[in-house]
């Protein structure tokens, strides 16, 4: 079946609420409107109200009530409807999602899906275009997961929804109808934690996550001068070192992409783990090609923000002249 | 033992009813002339909603969010302010920016997607508009705090929706102005929707007004298509404040006519029929009942009033577009007052990439 990321999710989510009883979603127009984005279109109708809870705007309350949920023996999966608005939430997040098992020494735990769409390109309005990953990665006990295609999406968040512990499920809203392949009606998960080479190369090596991989792919794929591998993180939290590093220990060259903030981003992270793990291939300084430290810009000038294919080439070419 | 200790009620305010009639107990005070000036207002308001509307499916806005049916909420409130109140509102309130004279090109800069039609130019006393709903209730608290200790008679107004009132900033800003007794107003457009959401899904409260009383003040709920009623309610309510007496909750029961922004399609959670019901109580027209029957409206007249609206609504869109375009590194600015050395290098990488490449 040809997918967009919108349908591979809304697949997945039935598929699951079908499969398991205690798999309930909750959240801002999430029921008859759909969600704002149609995500969760015609579930609802499906399932009934009692699983598809229409909320309140109270995205801490939304949050706070999916922990009692999950400490309770459901499975929710609360959706934040745009990831500005996880900010109201952060408390629970941080302070008690990823909190629950420890403070009870495993007694508790706290199946839940935090969805919510993320990052910039689509000309919205303020708190629409943010890239806010790296607060949720820096909080321990928090697992974050952002697909980069429909057939990724359906299979990792299965496996988000089938974990013991809260995931964070980043859905780059650039690319829910950007992209559409092949998803298979059949159940399938994609492990959390393993990253995928979606082009092997012997140049240099790209990591890069979520919409900016389908940038990436334009921008390598313009490049006949230069063999670049690129890893699809898939998942931000836990980070897979191993395909990180042993990656680079073949090119010998790193460039990071991502939309978010460059100070403390994940390229940062990377940086610092490829310094631990891989200092004596690097060949020359790793390039970080991200967004700025500033706020998104709106509509207008949203462009000069944005990590586009240019800007990912002239990283490429500055990595590969500063070379020895 | 058992006894009851609290009791509450809540009042409903009309004073313009729907047939034009007024109750003249209620009525406040005003001219003809600021009767005519409130219809002014009103209906630049709703030409600068139509033609945002049509800017938007053109592609030369983004997305939008309509005031239809809400104009007597917004024009009676904010009409009701002093020059050195400030009213702090959110995504909806293009007829309190009109009504408080904000510049209309800078507002049509703003919904184009140039965040420096947020500049209000001074006098102007509105605050950046908040797209994050009900979070802004504290910051007018804050304020009217700052006015109060710095013994300013003015108050504040925040704006928000029914939505806003699920949010717990909402709740924490109402239980800190009441604490405080801080000179501020908290104006609800109850339009009966958040986006898909209607209000009884909301709340299971059987009305807005009611959660000021948890709170230890005053809520009233008036008719928000009768800008008499909600011109005289935020009069009263602003003079309460300024005395010191604390704040007010009012929530204008009206509304929302249009799909809840541009980029939403109402078709697919409510019935046009629900909707008709409230095209004949619309606020303009009910305004315009009453000036006809005290003889203060002509035909030619309100075709001038059209005229004159269009005139400004067109010259607003030209400069609007003549704006000169940021240059990329200015994406950086206003971050601090002074740039961190980050944000420098930012900003001249920026500068070089344009030189380079164009922009
Ligand atoms: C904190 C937060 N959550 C969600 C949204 C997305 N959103 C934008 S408007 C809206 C509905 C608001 O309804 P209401 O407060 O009644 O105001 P109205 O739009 O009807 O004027 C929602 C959920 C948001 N902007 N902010």
């Amino acid at each position: 079946m040809d997918l967009n990321m919108v349908d591979a999710i809304n697949l997945a989510l039935a598929q699951e609420m079908q499969k398991d009883k205690s798999v309930i979603l909750l959240g801002e127009d999430v029921g008859e409107d759909g969600g704002v984005f149609r995500v969760t279109d015609g579930l609802a109708k499906r399932f009934g109200n009692h699983r598809v809870l229409d909320t309140p705007i109270a995205e801490s309350g939304i949050i706070g009530a999916s922990i009692g949920m999950a400490i309770a023996g459901l499975k929710p999966i609360p959706e934040i409807q745009f990831e500005g608005f996880l900010a109201p939430a952060f408390d629970q997040l941080i302070s008690h999602a990823s909190r629950i098992r420890y403070r009870s020494q495993g007694h508790y735990h706290v199946p839940m899906v935090v969805r919510s769409p993320i990052g910039g390109g689509v000309k919205a309005l303020e708190h629409h275009s943010d890239s806010p990953e790296t607060y949720l990665v820096h909080t321990p006990g928090l697992k974050v997961v952002i697909p980069s295609s429909p057939y990724d999406a359906k299979g990792l968040l299965i496996s988000a929804i089938r974990d013991p512990d809260p995931v964070i499920f980043f859905e780059p809203k650039r690319i829910y109808r950007a992209i559409k392949e092949d998803v298979p009606k059949k159940e399938y998960t994609i492990p959390i934690g393993k990253a995928k080479v979606v082009k092997k190369g012997s140049d240099i090596t790209l990591i890069t996550y979520g919409a900016s991989v389908k940038t990436s792919l334009e921008a390598v794929g313009s490049m006949s001068d230069v063999d670049v591998e690129v890893i699809d993180l898939r998942t931000l939290s836990p980070l897979d070192t191993n395909t990180i590093v042993s990656s680079v220990q073949k090119t010998g060259k790193a460039i990071i992409v991502h939309e978010a903030p460059k100070t403390l981003g994940v390229g940062a992270e990377i940086v610092a783990l490829l310094n631990e793990k891989a200092l004596y291939s690097l060949e020359a300084p790793i390039e970080r090609v991200t967004g700025f430290d500033t706020v998104v810009p709106l509509r207008k000038f949203e462009h000069f923000y944005t990590v586009n294919a240019q800007r990912i080439i002239d990283g490429i070419v500055r990595v590969m002249q500063s070379g020895v | 033992m058992k006894k009851t200790i609290q009791r509450f009620s809540v009042e409903y305010k009309r004073v313009l009813d729907e047939k034009g009639n007024i109750d003249q107990k209620l009525m406040p005070k005003i001219s003809k002339e600021i009767i005519r000036f409130f219809y002014e207002k009103m209906v630049l308001s709703r030409r600068f909603d139509e033609r945002a509307i049509k800017l938007q499916r053109q592609g030369r806005l983004g997305t939008y969010a309509s005031v239809l049916g809400q104009e007597a909420s917004q024009i009676g409130s904010a009409l009701a302010m002093s020059r050195d109140d400030l009213a702090f509102p959110s995504y909806r309130e293009s007829g309190v920016f009109i009504a408080r004279g904000m510049p209309l090109h800078l507002l049509f800069s703003y919904w184009a997607g140039d965040e420096r039609g947020m500049h209000t130019p001074k006098g102007v006393n509105v605050f950046p508009l908040s797209i994050t709903v009900g979070v802004h209730p504290p910051h007018a608290v804050g304020a009217a705090m700052a006015f109060k200790y710095k013994k300013k008679k003015a108050a504040t107004i925040v704006y928000f929706g029914d939505g806003a009132t699920s949010k717990g900033d909402f709740h924490e800003a109402m239980n800190i102005a009441g604490t405080f007794k801080a000179p501020v107003v908290f104006l609800c457009q109850n339009n009966q929707y958040a986006i898909s959401v209607p209000v009884k899904q909301q709340t299971a409260a059987e009305t807005i007004a009611q959660k000021a009383i948890a709170y230890g003040f005053e809520g009233v709920q008036v008719d928000g298509n009768d800008v008499f009623g909600v011109y005289k309610a935020t009069q009263d309510a602003l003079n309460k404040a300024r005395r010191g007496k604390g704040p007010t909750l009012i929530e204008c029961f009206t509304y929302r006519r249009n799909d809840h922004t541009t980029s939403d399609d109402a078709s697919k959670y409510r019935k046009p029929s629900e909707v008709t019901p409230w095209e004949e109580k619309d606020p303009l027209l009910r305004l315009q009942k009453y000036m006809k029957k005290n003889k203060i409206y002509s035909t030619d007249w309100d075709a001038d009033v059209i005229k004159k609206a269009d005139t400004l609504v067109n010259k607003a869109m030209v400069q609007a577009e003549a704006m000169p375009n940021k240059k990329p590194e200015e994406i950086i600015d206003h971050m601090f007052e002074t740039l961190t050395p980050a944000l420098k290098e930012q900003r001249t990488q920026l500068k070089e990439e344009a030189k380079r490449h164009g922009s």
